[in-house]
């Protein structure tokens, strides 16, 4: 396999044989519950602001943190055994279900989809795994964190959920990692699978470290995400928020096999200083009357640049599908760079098929007018960037939709001269 | 005597090198209405712009002092707190931010500004209700956002909401009028009359006389060419209404 270059991104040459593929953090003995986990880790945890043990007592939310190679504590898990659902590191799942791994992992992202797919493939260790029967709407709101704390350590972790048919499910993945000035690789895989009308939807708060000022160190983040509905009146939908990581690098998509299936993608990818994205999706049309919707809203600052990347494809047999794509471009700045890369191919004429893009400025009159009203420049950018993503930001989960503006403004902070 | 609030001396302010300000003095008091009335591109509008720290102008000469204080040190933001309001003649739209987190930040950098507690978010709206029930506007009013879609008059209204709200020393109207049908016109300025007038001073920009039925000048002045050329009372404008502005000279 080679290394892909076709993406709008510069990329210092990765040297695969320095990462640290497995790191541990360092304990005796298997966990049994979340009171054994070291404390010093459940500390990090909580700096970050996400305290498992609070989560775990005020919060409608079942989480799994991942911490470097391994999956240090899933929360709530008997509440939700008693409905009937999975929720487990992806290395007990291996273990104590191993006919529905089997059955499934790898199925939607072949081992040699992709190069970083490929790369994950071979060296995954963990990751949650998320199983929904029949006729189940999860009763809570799951989680994963991800956390890589290891200096030379790449992260590849794994995500399989599967959601049997008229079953539904929240999944909700965060990601932090400390400053290094090593470039550190993140290539996950994230595998979505949704049976006869199904509902999963999947949001993403990505905060990697994104490099200093001088666009020194940061994570990589080369992921794989792709979904398909497989049952009739199947729905998949994205949420992604990107606000870290020197380089973002992913389309989360989906194959729309079942009839009248659907796809969503709502994104906002905000880049800062020398932070580097090439994002959207691809929604893969297969079956009769399915539908999609791209909401993508790019923010580039400083000298970063910012792609969307988005493919469209309705087969020939997907009659009368719809698509509509939205890409809102916002500059702040004028050493940044904003593109949009739409791609559409269509082999029925009986879809119908929308684009709209916009690219826009901050207007000095926008800024005269708030700050004539007493708000500083600052709360008054970041006010007009909470604004331009409202659309993405509603469509998280309430407590994942503050933490996105508050992440939205800190970002911003000093980008205004 | 009322105080001094506001002095302006032999202000020059210039766009892209253009000098449309021209030694330029002006002094409001406190509880006077002063009209500035003028031709096309007199520099009526840029003074409004000056006064509330646009950064497109640069000021090259004289000064401007507010409450006593430099006013040209000042951030827009600080201008605002210090109590200076600018009433737009096309107040701008802002997708995507509600008029109620709009206001309510803007309510609470004044605070924070003269060091007094915010106010959270249910005291600030029991606030707002009680302006908005005397505005006679709908409490929905507050989760559109800001100015998007609103028609001319809703927006106006929302300016005089703001004022109440940030409850200013001194208050420009840049052309309230323009955009507004008669009736508008005598709703907004009842409102600015019932409820700003007694606490604020007034700078009314205007073409057109009409509005002066309603507000009650102090002070008329003629401004052409950067200039306070002429100041007078109401007499001033019943002679521009009879025979323009060449009556003047």
């Amino acid at each position: 396999m080679k290394y892909p270059t076709w993406a709008n991104l510069n990329i210092k040459p990765i040297d695969f044989q320095e990462i640290t593929y497995y790191s541990i953090p360092k304990q005796k003995k298997k966990l049994n519950s979340l009171n054994e986990v070291d404390p010093e880790i459940l500390k990090t945890f909580e700096k970050l602001g996400i305290s498992l043990e609070e989560q775990k007592k005020l919060s409608n939310v079942a989480i799994d943190a991942v911490f470097d190679s391994v999956s240090i504590g899933t929360t709530y898990k008997e509440k939700l055994a008693k409905s009937g659902v999975i929720f487990c590191s992806i290395s007990e799942a291996i273990q104590f279900y191993p006919q529905l791994v089997k059955k499934f992992l790898g199925t939607v992202i072949s081992p040699i989809d992709n190069f970083f797919g490929a790369l994950n493939s071979a060296v995954f260790t963990d990751g949650s795994f998320c199983y929904i029967p029949k006729n189940v709407t999860c009763p809570l709101e799951l989680s994963t964190y991800f956390r890589i704390n290891d200096k030379d350590s790449g992260q590849f972790e794994r995500t399989l959920i599967i959601a049997e048919k008229n079953s539904q499910v929240n999944y909700l993945e965060g990601c932090t990692a400390p400053k290094y000035s090593e470039n550190q690789l993140h290539a996950a895989i994230v595998e979505l699978i949704a049976f006869e009308n199904a509902n999963i939807k999947y949001s993403t708060v990505q905060n990697w470290y994104s490099g200093d000022e001088e666009g020194i160190g940061g994570i990589y983040n080369f992921v794989t995400k792709r979904g398909v509905c497989i049952g009739k009146k199947a729905t998949i939908s994205w949420t992604q928020v990107e606000t870290g990581s020197a380089i973002t690098w992913k389309y989360p998509s989906c194959t729309l096999i079942g009839k009248e299936s659907s796809g969503e993608f709502y994104s906002i990818a905000l880049t800062n200083n020398y932070q580097q994205a090439d994002t959207g999706t691809k929604m893969i049309h297969l079956g009769e009357k399915t539908t999609s919707k791209i909401i993508s809203k790019g923010i580039s600052c400083g000298f970063s640049k910012n792609s969307y990347r988005g493919l469209v494809k309705i087969g020939s047999n997907a009659h009368g599908s719809r698509n509509f794509s939205q890409c809102d471009s916002f500059l702040l700045g004028s050493s940044s760079l904003a593109c949009t890369y739409p791609y559409l191919d269509i082999w029925n004429s009986s879809s119908i098929v929308e684009h709209e893009a916009k690219i826009s400025k901050v207007s000095e009159e926008q800024l005269f007018y708030l700050t004539q009203r007493g708000i500083s420049i600052e709360q008054s950018i970041s006010l007009l960037i909470n604004g331009f993503c409202k659309d993405v930001v509603n469509m998280l989960p309430m407590e994942f939709a503050t933490e996105a503006d508050k992440l939205l403004s800190l970002k911003l902070e000093g980008t205004v001269g | 005597m009322n105080n001094i609030l506001l002095t302006l001396k032999d202000l020059e302010a210039s766009i892209e090198n253009k000098i449309i300000l021209n030694k330029l003095n002006l002094e409001v008091k406190e509880n006077e209405i002063h009209v500035i009335m003028g031709p096309n591109g007199s520099g009526k509008s840029t003074l409004s712009k000056v006064l509330a720290g646009h950064p497109s102008y640069k000021i090259n000469n004289g000064s401007i002092f507010f409450c006593n204080k430099n006013l040209l040190e000042m951030a827009p933001e600080e201008r605002s707190h210090e109590g200076l309001f600018l009433a737009f003649q096309y107040p701008i739209e802002i997708p995507g931010v509600t008029n109620y987190d709009f206001l309510r930040i803007a309510y609470n950098e004044k605070r924070k500004y003269l060091k007094e507690s915010e106010l959270d978010p249910l005291a600030f709206m029991k606030l707002t209700e009680v302006l908005l029930k005397k505005l006679k506007i709908k409490n929905e009013f507050l989760n559109r956002n800001l100015n998007e879609g609103f028609s001319g008059g809703e927006k106006k209204r929302n300016e005089i909401l703001q004022m109440l709200l940030l409850d200013p020393k001194l208050i420009i109207l840049d052309e309230i009028d323009s955009g507004l049908d008669v009736d508008a016109i005598k709703i907004i300025c009842e409102e600015i009359n019932k409820n700003i007038a007694q606490n604020s001073s007034l700078i009314v920009i205007t073409h057109y006389p009409r509005i002066l039925n309603y507000l009650k000048p102090t002070h008329v002045h003629i401004m052409i060419e950067g200039k306070i050329i002429k100041t007078g009372n109401m007499e001033l404008v019943e002679i521009l209404e009879k025979d323009g502005y060449q009556g003047i000279f």
